[in-house]
């Protein structure tokens, strides 16, 4: 003990002291201080790096789900609307078959009708035709029959004739 | 690579080229070996001493006059006034400097004062000087190389900081090297030891202190032998900045557990609070100690070690005594960064237990 206080030098202290306080702050100033903010803006900068490809690995595997979603309702949405449109079709197709169906018929009927009517606006025509003709025929025949005694006997006759005979 | 293998043995070198030049001196004159061992007992004493002038090495030459290699360092003196003057003055402590009037010599690496240009120290029954001693504020050789590191630092340090805003936030050269030490301490050592939301305050301290101890240890490892670490005013400035620092930054929590002690019986906490108060000066003693002691016992053994090669003057033990000195460099090199991280991981402890807030019971 005795030594260490003979070997103590004031002098070596004050230099010690003094150099040594102004490189503490020195570099403080200097040196430490941007060199640790430097450091831990690095250290910043990879875990917020880090962590922002974090959520950005989380939004895309929402947005991959969200996708997935969407795609699976678009399918859907697809095949009923491919329902409908097939269900619509045969619909269409049925009620276009009834509709034609039905006209036909319709028009079959009024063909039969117009040519019913026809037919019998054609056969009274005809029977009013045929009994003028049978009119005149039989006005000329007698005309030319009663010109003539004889024939009007023979034709007495023959009408007697025929109704006997009958 | 190449560099970093070539310069151990350079160093090495180095080293003996400083004891070459006395070994054949010794060898002759044909010293008996007695007076061998007294002299590196000595030399080595002289070594761990703190000098007046820049020595890089001495010898003595065929005349028989002691040369010294080296250059003088400014001498400062507050006696009666400030007495500024170069260390050549005193011929490397043979003799007497005088300077307005006043004259000064040299004993044991300290300056004393004497009354006339041919007078003596005059020593006491213990071999201590009785003549006064003045203030002595002299740029020494351990106190130029602290300034040479207080340069280094600065330089190395500020550059890597100029690094990180020239290349967008990374370091660039040595700073890349430097980068993961300073980190280390901020994760391993200030992190833990003082906790998350305080100990950005003291980075700037403990960071300071690892390097500033590490390179002035570095330092004491070469051959042109400074060893500024195994003087014990160098470590008692040190322990009591750590020591200012923790009793000013000691919250009410760290009075409390050293005045009255909480959890305990009252008699124990009347007993307990000057043991705590002790502790509290004991611990940054400790640290003084320890770092001036290992630093210092690292540089005896090492330089015993490497007077045995003269000593044995014979091919086997001198080259055991190499070999053995070589490993014990290497062993210093650790022991070197250890002291360094031992003074700054107990600084930021005792600093963690000042600022410590949650109550816990021991």
């Amino acid at each position: 003990m005795g030594k260490l206080f003979e070997d103590f030098s004031l002098g070596l202290f004050f230099w010690q002291a003094v150099l040594f306080l102004a490189l503490v702050f020195l570099l403080r100033k200097f040196a430490w201080k941007p060199i640790l903010d430097s450091v831990n803006d690095r250290e910043e900068g990879i875990k917020n790096a880090l962590d922002s490809a974090e959520k950005a690995k989380l939004e895309m595997q929402n947005l991959q789900a969200d996708n997935e979603k969407l795609l699976k309702e678009a399918r859907a949405e697809r095949e009923a609307m491919l329902k409908d449109a097939r269900e619509m079709k045969n619909k269409m197709i049925e009620d276009a078959k009834a509709e034609a169906s039905e006209s036909a018929s319709k028009l079959v009927a009024q063909a039969q009708a117009s040519i019913e009517s026809e037919k019998k606006a054609a056969i009274a025509e005809l029977k009013s035709q045929v009994a003028n003709l049978s009119v005149e025929i039989a006005e000329k025949v007698v005309r030319t029959e009663l010109s003539n005694k004889d024939k009007q006997l023979q034709l007495v006759e023959t009408m007697l004739a025929e109704k006997s005979l009958k | 690579m190449r560099r970093k293998i070539s310069l151990k043995p350079i160093t090495l070198l180095l080293l003996l080229i400083t004891f070459v030049s006395y070994a054949k001196e010794e060898g002759t004159q044909g010293e008996p070996k007695n007076d061998r061992a007294a002299f590196v007992k000595e030399y080595i004493q002289h070594h761990l001493k703190d000098s007046y002038d820049f020595g890089l090495y001495s010898y003595t030459s065929d005349e028989g006059e002691h040369k010294h290699i080296g250059f003088p360092l400014p001498v400062i003196l507050w006696d009666n006034g400030l007495k500024v003057f170069s260390s050549s003055k005193f011929h490397h402590g043979e003799e007497v400097a005088e300077v307005g009037g006043n004259y000064y010599k040299v004993h044991h690496s300290k300056i004393y004062k004497v009354d006339g240009p041919n007078e003596q120290i005059i020593e006491d029954e213990h071999h201590h000087a009785t003549n006064e001693k003045p203030l002595d504020f002299s740029i020494t050789k351990n106190v130029s190389l602290i300034i040479l590191v207080f340069g280094i630092m600065f330089f190395m340090f500020s550059r890597m900081a100029k690094s990180y805003t020239k290349n967008n936030g990374m370091p660039k050269g040595m700073g890349r090297f430097l980068e993961p030490i300073v980190l280390y301490v901020r994760d391993e050592i200030a992190r833990p030891n003082i906790g998350e939301k305080h100990y950005k305050r003291y980075m700037s301290y403990l960071l300071t202190v690892f390097f500033f101890v590490w390179i002035v240890n570095l330092f004491g490892l070469t051959p042109i032998g400074m060893n500024v670490t195994n003087n014990i005013a160098v470590t008692l400035c040190l322990a009591l900045i750590t020591y200012l620092i923790t009793t000013f930054s000691g919250n009410k929590n760290y009075w409390k557990h050293i005045f009255w002690m909480p959890g305990v019986p009252v008699p124990m906490k009347i007993i307990l609070a000057p043991i705590e108060l002790l502790g509290t000066i004991i611990k940054p003693f400790a640290l003084m100690i320890r770092l001036y002691a290992n630093i210092t016992a690292g540089h005896v053994v090492l330089m015993s070690i490497v007077g045995m090669i003269f000593l044995f003057q014979n091919w086997i033990g001198s080259s055991l005594s190499f070999l053995l000195a070589f490993v014990l460099a290497i062993l210093e090199l650790l022991v070197a960064a250890l002291q360094a991280y031992i003074f700054t991981v107990l600084s930021a402890l005792y600093f963690g237990m000042a600022v410590e807030e949650h109550d816990d019971h021991h």
